[in-house]
């Protein structure tokens, strides 16, 4: 859960910190695009390197999922008796939220590769070819620019529970002082990730980015 | 004082519960729980009805015995056991719901009464140290770093009552577990034991039925003891040690 979960956060920082290219516009942002398959060359053949990372990330996916899967149905073999009454004092919302939250992220992710990956969709019927235009024409369509910032609060929910937890999964908050560094650390990556990925499509609906 | 009581009645193991109300009045402010709770089951005696179990053995707060869900919280709404709990913290008029700990590693026994026997399972799994009887070895033998020892005595405060399985969202049992490996693996006599002791408790605990820890902390905030989530932090560690280990 913790190692997937690290794949998963390296990852959507770099995504995040890429897709802000989108601020210089359409020929720096499509150049960008284009460079992501060319890295390596000539080592790698073309498109190489994003298959590595592709293949990576499937694989932390299917243990991610698996290992929430089981996490899951322990917690729920381990009390088939539920409480009449039950309160929770000390937990964080996004703790609670982690399982629905994942399922959230996950139905997220389906809509957003058929969007922008393996089905490259434009709503609004323009061309498909061209990542900037794609993403261009999606954000200006204000429904859409609202499912992507609901899923951009689950992520940033998840991540600030997520942060935290993989410390603690990893042997790393042994005392009350790195307790609450891991605690500010996922704060900070919680608001970065999803204040980042937001920033696209709003100024996208706002017209700053066309 | 009056007061409402909504109590958990489960006449067996095999036989399905049901919540009951029962009204009882006459309460002081100065009784703790408990004393309630007998004075509730005197009324139920003198009626010729079934008094309610529940477990209680010190009544001073450093047993593990007793362990009610009292409203929605484990031991109540303050930072103790249940037996140090008053009906000060209750105000007249109030209406109590009254449950076991809820966890299928703790099977009802009768009304509010379950067993832990998980618990000491776990504790044979590996929740001790080997040491030859015979005459006690002379203390200054083996020195202990001053915060060493804090962090062991602070966390051997642990009484087994069982609060943290039964506040926590997965029903796991990882800060009593995480307890007992800080408070021995803190030590110089806990080291020989130390990889087969997280081994053997985890998969003792995992056999038990527990759920999964995800850190979401409703354990420390039940635990009468205060003990931290950082003794979940060092059981993974430990675990992980172990594994490189070869365990
Ligand atoms: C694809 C859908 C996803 C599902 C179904 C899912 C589900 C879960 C669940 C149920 C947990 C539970 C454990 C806990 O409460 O700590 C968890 C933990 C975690 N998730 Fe996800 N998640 C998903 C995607 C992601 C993504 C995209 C990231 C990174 C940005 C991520 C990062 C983490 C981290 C770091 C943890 C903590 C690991 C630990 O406790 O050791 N997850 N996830
Ligand atoms: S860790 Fe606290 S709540 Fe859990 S058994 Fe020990 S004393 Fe009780
Ligand atoms: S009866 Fe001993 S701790 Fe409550």
């Amino acid at each position: 859960m913790a190692a997937s979960g690290i794949i998963f956060i390296l990852y959507v920082l770099a995504h995040m910190y890429g897709n802000l290219k989108a601020f210089s516009g359409h020929d720096a942002y499509n150049e960008y695009a284009h460079h992501l398959r060319t890295i390596g060359q000539p080592m790698l053949p073309h498109g190489n390197l994003l298959w590595l990372m592709r293949i990576g990330l499937i694989v932390a996916l299917v243990v991610h999922v698996y290992s929430a899967a089981a996490l899951w149905r322990r917690a729920r073999s381990a009390r088939s008796t539920q409480y009449v009454m039950k309160k929770n004092l000390a937990s964080s919302f996004s703790s609670r939220w982690m399982r629905w939250g994942g399922v959230t992220i996950l139905l997220f992710l389906v809509w957003h590769l058929a969007n922008f990956t393996i089905g490259k969709v434009n709503i609004q019927g323009g061309e498909t070819n061209d990542p900037y235009n794609l993403l261009v024409d999606t954000f200006e369509v204000w429904w859409m620019t609202l499912i992507y910032l609901a899923a951009m609060f689950a992520l940033g929910m998840h991540l600030h529970h997520g942060t935290w937890s993989a410390a603690q999964t990893l042997g790393l908050t042994n005392n009350a002082k790195s307790r609450r560094n891991a605690k500010t650390l996922g704060w900070i990556l919680a608001v970065l990730v999803a204040g980042g990925f937001s920033l696209v499509p709003i100024f996208v609906l706002a017209g700053v980015i066309n | 004082m009056k007061v409402t009581l909504k109590i958990w009645r489960q006449p067996d193991a095999q036989t399905k519960g049901a919540m009951h109300t029962y009204d009882l009045d006459g309460v002081s402010s100065d009784m703790s729980f408990l004393e309630m709770l007998d004075v509730l089951n005197e009324d139920l005696i003198a009626k010729g009805e079934d008094p309610v179990a529940f477990d209680s053995d010190c009544r001073e707060g450093i047993c593990g015995m007793c362990g009610l869900m009292i409203n929605g919280q484990a031991h109540g709404p303050e930072v103790t056991t249940t037996c140090q709990l008053h009906m000060r913290s209750f105000k007249d008029g109030d209406e109590i719901v009254i449950e076991p700990w809820r966890a299928d590693a703790f099977p009802v026994i009768k009304d509010l009464v379950v067993d832990r026997g998980a618990f000491d399972r776990m504790i044979q799994a590996g929740g001790f140290i080997s040491v030859n009887t015979g005459s006690a070895p002379e203390a200054h033998s083996v020195p202990v770093p001053r915060d060493d020892a804090i962090r062991a005595f602070n966390v051997a405060t642990c009484i087994g009552c069982g609060a943290c399985v039964a506040a926590c969202p997965n029903g796991s049992a990882s800060l009593f577990m995480g307890a007992k490996i800080t408070h021995l693996g803190e030590l110089p006599q806990g080291q020989p034991e130390r990889d087969s002791r997280v081994v053997g408790m985890v998969s003792q605990h995992d056999a038990e039925g527990f759920g999964g820890c995800t850190n979401i902390g409703e354990c420390t905030a039940a635990c009468p003891k205060e003990i931290p989530l950082d003794v979940i932090s060092q059981l993974n560690r430990d675990l992980q040690t172990a594994l490189r280990h070869g365990h």
